[in-house]
């Protein structure tokens, strides 16, 4: 178009409502966009369609009676919502777990890290337009599933990790089932990076897209892959390990800006490819060293924790995930507040949307990989 | 560096502002599992966190949560904070009048910190002064009253649908 | 097919169908290659007094509307990851024609309700429910939504069951339902689809329109307020007292008339 075109052309702003139905916002996410044409100037994300009251639940029930609702908060990777939880409750109870329950815990927790790691990697091809990363990243879910639903009798939400331990003890059948998926996994995961990470058009649209720097990321709170994407070398299971973690040897992947800068959408989903391969490691060194002995110690039904307060920080496959739990001496909490990774990570949006592509907006959406259940509670 | 010694820091510069060092009641495994807090007084809250945030002995440079917890006698805001260089941590709490529950906004120190002001007004009503976008983020719009306090009714319905 | 009911979905003995032709129409439904028995049919409905004419019609229209049931993309909490699991490879739903997912509602006739509906979320379900264009399904998927699920006591946030502002057609229990049990709620949908009439009520034989089982004048038919989301036009079936829906929906203010 002729310059004296362009400037006498008489342009608006759209307000675009993306949501909360839409295919591409992993959830019950409200976008309002302002665009200048197809370039975003601000996104406003609004949140709680999601809002189940779990705050002000749990204040209600026991404190094994909360742990379904933890379940139901991410629920793409409850294992470990339910360990967190209960570590928490142990900590401020002084339970003691038995050696066999923390080995069960990191196996399964692993195994829920890997099948939510193979959600994100399926919903953000399926978000950019590949249909077949979804179909092939399902596959391999079901077969974490099927261990996970013999061991816990659901496919989904699990209620397996309980104060004091296990519910149910792991039986040699399963452990073998576990070691058949660890080698198709192994199998599977170079076809994925070809299938994607590899793949001109993915990476044409996810790197140097939604750059995060690193000061940015400390700042914003973020957590997980979205921080470790951005060059931050941190892993709460390496810095303060829970659960008997010290005992497992596994590497920490951090964005190195392969294909364009650090800590843009491909690092970000970098990271969670790798961190699939190093929880198979983990997985392996548990099956290979679970010990013998209890699964459970038993507490008491109805206890009551003493007053006092505490924060266990565990590492959810999106983040940073902790209980603060605040106690007056009786059976149910004072205060439960659950520090959701989630939350924290999607309120970045606005800062990195400021002058991107629509189509972009959907993809760094997709690397944030948030869920909803976390985020409204 | 230890959550006394942040205390001792703290105190040293602030005075006052900043109450008196709980010990830690020692619990069923030690005193350990009982992570104590850093009471300080409402007034001085902005300028102890930009203390804590740009102090190089400090260096508190992530914002975890922030919680809002209604004990009976008055509404707490809770700051739990962590630092990736000296990998310490702290818990600072200020306790605020039930009545009219304000404190300032830390907003501008973390950015962190408007989600989690905004929730905590919106769940507690603890009003953050200086937040540039202080409105209701889980509920809707229109939403009566502050769901965790403790004396909170639900509504019996909203927008035609019954809560029963 | 006995008459008793046998699932707990159908606790009324109207669920499956009642007449020999309407059984012979949900068979052949599912396999209308079956050339002896849609003639059985067609055999069994003109002893009954089904105008012969329309009826293969309203057969083959079942036939295509109950195969290429085409769902709305609303997967709200964690009932869609198990929604989106009957779509992947293992659980196929396009094996049964309804796997092409539509982002829109204009383009759909299935919206399975999966995850918890709360105040904020509601008011947008009832618009998506608005527009989709009819005939249009609702499947109540999970615990949340048929009641409230694991948050009826104490959510003050949650909407206890979407029947409150929404008609239903098939609820599914579970937390989340199994991808199986998304199956068969679908296969009872197609089945339910099997019995509507949507060209033999239109163009009816006089004796048939008077006659006493027939909604027209001179019969006690039902109205649309008990059936809402199926064909109003087929013989009453009395509704499990939970399958009832609140009616005129109260979300939409101003509306006094009965749901159309």
């Amino acid at each position: 178009m002729k310059k004296e075109h362009q400037d006498s052309l008489r342009t608006e702003e759209l307000l675009i409502n993306m949501g909360p139905q839409h295919p591409s916002t992993h959830g019950v996410l409200r976008l309002v966009v302002r665009t200048d044409g197809e370039m975003v100037r601000e996104t406003w994300p609004q949140i709680g369609f999601l809002h189940r009251c779990f705050e002000k639940i749990a204040e209600s029930l026991n404190y094994a009676q909360v742990i379904p609702y933890t379940d139901r908060m991410d629920y793409l990777g409850s294992m470990n919502n339910a360990v967190a939880f209960c570590l928490a409750v142990e900590k401020l109870g002084g339970f003691e777990v038995p050696e066999r329950a923390s080995y069960i815990r990191v196996i399964m927790a692993e195994l829920n890290r890997i099948a939510s790691h193979l959600i994100a990697f399926g919903t953000y091809a399926l978000d950019l337009g590949a249909i077949t990363p979804f179909l092939y990243g399902f596959r391999e879910r079901e077969m974490i599933v099927s261990i996970l639903e013999k061991v816990s009798g659901g496919r989904l939400l699990y209620h397996y990790p309980r104060i004091g331990g296990v519910a149910r003890d792991v039986t040699p059948e399963l452990v073998n089932e576990t070691r058949v998926f660890l080698r198709q996994m192994r199998k599977v995961w170079p076809e994925y990076n070809t299938l994607l990470s590899e793949n001109q058009i993915f990476v044409k649209r996810t790197a140097n897209v939604g750059v995060i720097s690193r000061e940015k990321a400390i700042s914003w709170g973020l957590t997980g892959p979205c921080l470790r994407g951005s060059g931050v070398a941190f892993d709460l299971r390496k810095q303060h390990p829970y659960s008997l973690y010290e005992r497992f040897s596994f590497d920490v992947p951090y964005g190195q800006g392969l294909k364009g800068t650090v800590g843009d959408c491909w690092d970000r989903y970098w990271v969670r490819m790798v961190e699939m391969m190093e929880s198979c490691k983990i997985i392996e060194q548990a099956i290979n060293g679970l010990p013998e002995g209890p699964f459970m110690n038993k507490v008491s039904r109805g206890f009551d924790l003493p007053a006092g307060e505490v924060y266990v920080p565990c590492e959810n496959p999106r983040g940073e995930l902790g209980f603060y739990i605040i106690s007056d001496g009786g059976s149910k909490a004072l205060r439960i507040k659950a520090r959701a990774p989630s939350f924290c990570n999607l309120s970045i949006t606005n800062e990195i949307c400021k002058s991107v592509l629509l189509a972009d907006v959907v993809a760094i959406l997709g690397s944030i990989d948030i869920v909803l259940g976390e985020v409204d509670r | 560096m230890t959550h006394q010694e942040v205390h001792a820091r703290l105190r040293e510069r602030f005075g006052d502002a900043i109450h008196e060092w709980q010990a830690p009641e020692a619990g069923p495994v030690g005193a350990e599992s009982f992570r104590t807090y850093i009471q300080i007084a409402p007034e001085a809250l902005h300028d102890v966190c930009a203390m804590l945030r740009d102090d190089s002995g400090l260096r508190f440079d992530f914002l975890r949560l922030i919680s809002s917890v209604d004990r009976m006698e008055c509404l707490s805001s809770v700051y739990h904070l962590y630092s990736y260089t000296h990998h310490h941590e702290a818990v600072i709490r200020v306790d605020l009048d039930r009545g009219n529950p304000r404190v300032a906004s830390v907003a501008g120190l973390w950015p962190a910190a408007e989600w989690h002001e905004r929730e905590s007004f919106d769940m507690m009503g603890i009003v953050y002064e200086g937040h540039p976008y202080l409105r209701r983020i889980l509920l809707p719009e229109d939403w009566a009253g502050h769901p965790l306090r403790k004396d909170y009714v639900a509504p019996k319905e909203y927008n035609g649908l019954t809560n029963e | 097919m006995s008459d008793e009911p046998t699932s707990p979905r159908t606790p009324f003995k109207g669920g499956h169908p009642v007449t020999d032709a309407e059984r012979l129409m949900a068979e052949s439904v599912r396999d209308p290659r079956n050339l002896t028995r849609y003639l059985y049919y067609l055999r069994t409905a003109r002893e009954e007094g089904l105008p012969l004419l329309v009826a293969p019609l309203d057969a083959a229209v079942n036939w295509s509307r109950a195969n290429a049931i085409w769902p709305l993309t609303f997967g709200l909490a964690c009932c869609a990851i198990e929604m989106m699991a009957v779509g992947a490879s293992r659980f196929d739903l396009d094996r049964f024609g309804a796997g092409a997912f539509r982002p829109t509602p204009r383009q759909a006739d299935l919206m399975i309700v999966a995850g918890t509906v709360t105040h904020k979320m509601a008011p947008r379900v009832k618009r998506l429910y608005d527009q989709m264009p009819e005939p249009k399904y609702v499947m109540a998927m999970g615990a949340c939504t048929i009641g409230g699920g694991p948050y009826s006591v104490h959510g003050y946030h949650v909407v206890k069951g979407i029947d409150r502002f929404i008609p239903v057609s098939v609820y599914v229990p579970g937390c989340p339902p199994r991808p199986e049990a998304l199956i068969d709620a679908l296969l009872w949908l197609q089945q339910q689809i099997a019995k509507e009439r949507p060209i033999s009520s239109r163009y009816v034989p006089k004796r048939w329109r008077q006659s006493k089982e027939s909604p027209f004048e001179g019969g006690a038919g039902g109205c649309c307020v008990d059936s809402p989301s199926l064909n109003s036009e087929i013989p009453n079936i009395p509704l499990h007292p939970l399958q009832r829906g609140t009616c005129p929906t109260p979300l939409q203010r101003g509306k006094k008339d009965s749901h159309s």
